[in-house]
């Protein structure tokens, strides 16, 4: 290893469970899928670029395939017209997977309340963590990843995370 | 009171515009769109009336002709046989209020979703009315039609290859649809679909008064949140035919040229990601993030700021704010030096620009695409010089143009935007005039706080502010400004009261958005890529 961990522990083992292993390595490599449709996409560039640097967080392999990624940011106004494409997107990434709904618009449909938006992406995919503001700061965004990283220490390897969410669009 | 220039009978509508255009050289269609009268207290005998908007080939002038439809025959001839721009301008005020064009090529939906019933604009129509989409359709009720126009049979479509670009597509920089038929790695025929940001602007306007708009007019281009805010606010401001004072207009000048910077960074640093130079992405990222700091510490907010008012301006500049903001442009200048000197004189990046995706003069006016993409065609249409607003007369900049309307020529004439804009702001910053920002006007600036708690008159006048609005006259208006993707104009329709009747916006991304199908035909998916990246679509913008 080169690390100079096998001078102390000689022929030693480590043991843990294989869950916390895992989760250790998930956490702290989450691939997000920026589901980016409006401002908020803008302010999740920003987290992105040099000055905030998502990558301090481990979250900088940004993937535009939902099959490679295990974190979806829903970052920007969802309308009746996309949300069907929201949830293909969803329903193509694997388990297990994450959902940050960032910004008001994502969250309730924001300052949106009319004939085209919808109230909120938890009417379609279930979510975990909702970020506040109309676009949220980088720093919120953040706060958010973190947040999904505490809650990934303590999910199960073998069992879906959710498996009881009905949505508008599923029949 | 501001009236529409012409008002004209439906059978002759499409003469006058001919007219116009062969005559006197109206040639730009800016817009078209349609108003309700429906709950209008003037009841008017006719519920529907058209508005084509258009400007001349001077630019400098712009005409509205208004046209009544009778209530049972809801229906005109298209002129999307003389303007390329007219087919979605129509197919828009369709999609929204039901009239039918005769003769339209492709008349059917294009903000809404195909599974949508009824007209969202109709007075009629209950704003918060929505209308699950359960999938979405697969565009080969217009893709067909196309490629069989181009001499395709039905055996050679068996043969095309059909790919959706998008509508969630890292390329697609927000959310259009391409769909494209494909031979090897060319493009034969291209739909693009939109809506998919659609956010009810329009209607959200007839549901709130003047300055609550504001807000909703940061997320038009929320990449120059302000430069939308301008154009909105003086559109009101002409209406109400009011001066705001010389500090205002020269802030305005100031806070919107930088707006035009972050603008032009954002679509050239995502230009080139797409190319594959990501360096010039956290090059030219950083001193945007560096405006925006000073953008939050001006107005409180990063990228949506609501900085105008109708009237003025909701702070003034704040001490140190001189030093922030040279601070920015040296950063801007030193990020544009740096992005230039990887590519201008980079083998690769110009082969890979220059000669693509071009748009011809012709395609340019006759699709109604202004900005820097008309520009860099050659075209030296910019209204801070054709129709001079705010000074910008008496500041010493240049207009830049292009001349092959290529995707290279796009880039450079954003970077040398933004170096004219530079100019601008510290010939403005040295002329700052002091003074108040807000015109002194209680019936539409807020009263301040101290009178508000200290006497009554200030408390009513809060009151009448906050339940009413800012009333303006009755009447309607079209009014521009030059914002970063081009012509940015309010149609505004008042009825005299702090709401206004209708809004409609004219996007400048929109008309360039309708022309692209056409200016990537024939060339390849990966130039199509750069060619979208180059012309700056702003979803928020041209969906609305």
């Amino acid at each position: 290893m080169g690390l100079g961990v096998e001078a102390v522990f000689g022929d030693s083992v480590v043991t843990t469970k294989l869950d916390k292993a895992v989760n250790w390595g998930r956490s702290y490599s989450l691939w997000p899928m920026a589901f980016g449709t409006a401002c908020c996409g803008i302010e999740f560039m920003s987290a992105a670029a040099a000055k905030h640097d998502i990558s301090r967080f481990g979250a900088e392999v940004v993937r535009f395939s939902p099959r490679q990624a295990d974190l979806m940011i829903v970052a920007g106004t969802i309308s009746y017209k996309q949300a069907p494409v929201l949830k293909k997107i969803y329903d193509q990434m694997c388990e297990p997977k994450w959902v940050i709904s960032m910004g008001a618009c994502a969250s309730s449909g924001g300052f949106y309340d009319n004939y085209t938006t919808l109230q909120g992406i938890d009417e379609i995919i279930p979510v975990d963590e909702y970020i506040s503001g109309c676009p949220p700061r980088p720093e919120a965004i953040f706060d958010a990843i973190i947040k999904i990283q505490e809650k990934a220490q303590s999910d199960s390897i073998v069992k879906d995370r959710i498996t009881d969410f009905k949505g508008i669009l599923d029949v | 009171m501001f009236k529409a220039d012409m008002v004209v009978k439906p059978e002759d509508l499409k003469a006058t515009i001919l007219k116009l255009k062969n005559e006197e050289g109206y040639n730009l269609l800016l817009d078209v769109t349609a108003t309700d009268y429906l709950a209008h207290h003037e009841k008017p005998e006719n519920r529907f009336a058209l508005i084509y908007i258009l400007r001349d080939k001077t630019f400098q002038k712009s005409i509205t002709i208004k046209t009544f439809l009778p209530n049972d025959k809801l229906e005109i001839d298209t002129i999307s046989d003389l303007y390329y721009s007219a087919n979605w301008g129509e197919r828009e005020t369709y999609d929204q209020y039901g009239i039918k064009f005769i003769g339209h090529p492709n008349l059917k939906r294009v903000l809404n979703h195909h599974q949508f019933v009824g007209h969202p604009l109709r007075k009629d129509y209950i704003i918060t009315q929505g209308q699950i989409c359960t999938e979405t359709e697969s565009l080969m009720d217009e893709m067909t039609p196309l490629m069989t126009s181009k001499g395709y049979s039905k055996e050679d479509l068996e043969e095309v290859m059909y790919l959706n670009i998008g509508p969630s597509h890292p390329a697609s920089h927000g959310t259009i649809r391409n769909f494209v038929a494909l031979e090897g790695e060319t493009i034969r025929g291209c739909v693009t679909e939109i809506g998919y940001l659609h956010r009810g602007f329009e209607k959200s306007c007839e549901n709130h008064n003047y300055n609550q708009i504001i807000p909703y007019t940061d997320r038009l281009n929320y990449c120059s949140a302000i430069l939308n805010n301008i154009g909105f606010s003086k559109a009101v401001e002409d209406m109400l035919q009011i001066d705001i004072t010389d500090r205002a207009k020269f802030i305005r000048v100031i806070i919107g040229e930088l707006s035009r910077i972050t603008d032009h960074l954002v679509c050239n640093a995502a230009n080139m990601v797409d190319m594959g130079g990501l360096t010039n992405f956290w090059y030219l990222f950083a001193p945007r993030d560096k405006a925006y700091d000073l953008f939050s510490k001006l107005t409180g907010a990063r990228l949506t700021n609501t900085y105008t008012r109708i009237g003025g301006l909701e702070f003034d500049l704040y001490d140190g704010f001189a030093e922030d903001l040279e601070d920015v442009l040296k950063d801007v200048e030193q990020a544009m030096e740096d992005a230039l000197s990887l590519v201008a004189h980079n083998k690769i990046f110009q082969d890979r620009t220059q000669d693509v995706g071009i748009i011809t003069k012709e395609l340019a006016i006759s699709g109604g695409i202004t900005g820097p993409n008309l520009r860099a065609t050659g075209i030296d249409y910019d209204m801070r010089k054709s129709n001079p607003y705010y000074y910008y007369d008496t500041f010493d900049f240049d207009v830049v143009v292009g001349s092959h309307g290529d995707v290279y020529d796009r880039i450079m004439c954003r970077f040398e935007e933004m170096v004219q804009s530079i100019r601008i702001i510290r010939q403005a910053m040295k002329q700052l005039p002091g003074g108040p920002i807000n015109v002194d006007m209680p019936s539409i600036i807020m009263p301040d706080k101290k009178d508000v708690y200290g006497n009554i008159e200030g408390l009513m006048n809060q009151f009448k502010l906050v339940m009413d609005g800012v009333k303006v006259p009755q009447g309607e208006f079209y009014g521009a400004t030059e914002a970063a993707n081009g012509e940015l104009g309010f149609y505004i329709v008042s009825d005299g009261s702090g709401t206004p009747y209708k809004v409609k916006c004219r996007p400048p991304s929109y008309y360039a958005l309708a022309a692209y199908p056409k200016i990537v035909e024939n060339t390849m998916i990966a130039d199509a890529v750069i060619t979208m990246a180059s012309m700056n679509f702003i979803a928020g913008e041209f969906d609305r």
